[in-house]
């Protein structure tokens, strides 16, 4: 773990150049599904202990709804996409006409929407990753869950747990203009797939 | 020792231990296990949250214990002993190990909440401390707690409110 406490500024940069292209090519496809421009944040990368990773969506109890898909090939990873309930209610309406009574639970058609939306965005994330590295990168089925953020958090995190306590986090926020659609995404490679990313961009990778 | 209805917090891959009125908890236990030991007549109990099954996969350079069913459950037992817990008299109770996200194929690592049951089942086993409780499994997150003088664990859940076991 200490290989990526010493990474130097211009690497850290090159993964934020890493989330931008991909979330940004996330927020396009959800801006055309809304029919309203989407703002993005600029991408924050961090290493992280990974009781701060469920603090950076309010905490490890935090209700959260996340697609979960899981990165395979070349550069192997975990990507979440994360919701707000009340956010997952505002897409819901906007985008497929479904009025949620409350901001109770979903039902299963639902539930399968917002599946099929998050499937959308991250597919995109990663397609548009997989341009720009020439690396090839396979999504597995996505998978959602309304759950505690810690809870959901963790399967991200088990790549990196076998190396240390902390781990590197791509991180994406995207808004609509009143904030009423806030979302999330949420890269985190798995520890062997950084040479690999920064090789493919021409960054020698050595220890600083 | 330690004050009055303190709570004690455990985090990810972390384990602690605490007496007399105080509370220990972990927070949004998913695949993890939160695994508490209770001496029911000195008042102690320890908590630890296990994150992997095994320290056999561990590439880090410093292992923490607190992190691996192997090494957790041991630790947690001489912590206890340390404080004067007596170790015929402890009992375990357990909660976690869910499988949060299904997934058509069998990769071992969506597993991992079954398996991190199974190993903190195997290693009470080898210290032959008796697990009296569990709720383990489902699809489902849990925060947990356990009153160190009653050892009661209470068990709080999205959809399924709170239980005590």
């Amino acid at each position: 773990m200490e290989l990526f406490k010493n990474f130097k500024d211009f690497k850290m940069d090159v993964l934020k150049e890493v989330g931008n292209i991909g979330a940004g090519h996330a927020a396009t496809a959800l801006s055309q599904l809304v029919g309203k421009p989407i703002d993005m944040a600029v991408p924050k990368v961090q290493l992280l202990n990974f009781e701060e990773i469920a603090e950076k969506v309010g905490g490890a109890e935090e209700l959260v709804y996340a697609v979960f898909l899981r990165v395979e090939g070349e550069a192997p990873g975990n990507l979440f996409f994360i919701l707000t309930p009340e956010a997952a209610v505002s897409l819901l309406n906007r985008i497929a006409g479904i009025e949620v009574s409350s901001e109770g639970m979903l039902g299963e058609m639902e539930m399968s929407a917002l599946n099929e939306i998050g499937n959308i965005l991250a597919g995109s994330y990663l397609s548009s990753l997989a341009d720009f590295t020439q690396l090839s990168m396979f999504p597995t089925v996505p998978a959602l869950a309304m759950d505690m953020a810690g809870a959901i958090l963790a399967y991200g995190l088990l790549q990196f747990g076998q190396m240390g306590d902390d781990a590197l986090l791509i991180d994406t926020t995207f808004m609509e203009g009143n904030d009423e659609i806030e979302g999330q995404f949420f890269l985190i490679p798995d520890p062997e797939s950084f040479p690999k990313i920064f090789k493919s961009l021409g960054v020698p990778f050595d220890n600083d | 020792m330690i004050e009055e209805q303190s709570i004690i917090k455990v985090g990810m891959a972390d384990l602690n231990v605490g007496s007399q009125d105080s509370l220990i908890r972990t927070t949004g236990l998913g695949s993890c296990v939160g695994l508490t030991l209770f001496d029911p007549v000195k008042k102690l109990a320890g908590m630890a949250h296990v994150m992997l099954p095994s320290s056999d996969i561990a590439r880090e350079g410093q292992l923490n214990i607190a992190k691996y069913a192997d090494t957790a459950v041991p630790e947690l037992l001489n912590r206890l002993l340390a404080l004067g817990a007596v170790r015929s008299r402890l009992v375990a109770k357990m909660a976690g190990g869910s499988q949060m996200f299904a997934f058509a194929g069998g990769n071992d690592t969506m597993r991992i909440g079954p398996r991190n049951v199974e190993s903190c089942k195997l290693a009470l086993e080898a210290l032959h401390i008796p697990l009296i409780a569990e709720d383990t499994g489902g699809n489902f997150g849990r925060t947990i707690e356990i009153a160190c003088n009653t050892g009661v664990l209470f068990i709080r859940s999205v959809q399924k409110g709170i239980r005590e076991i």
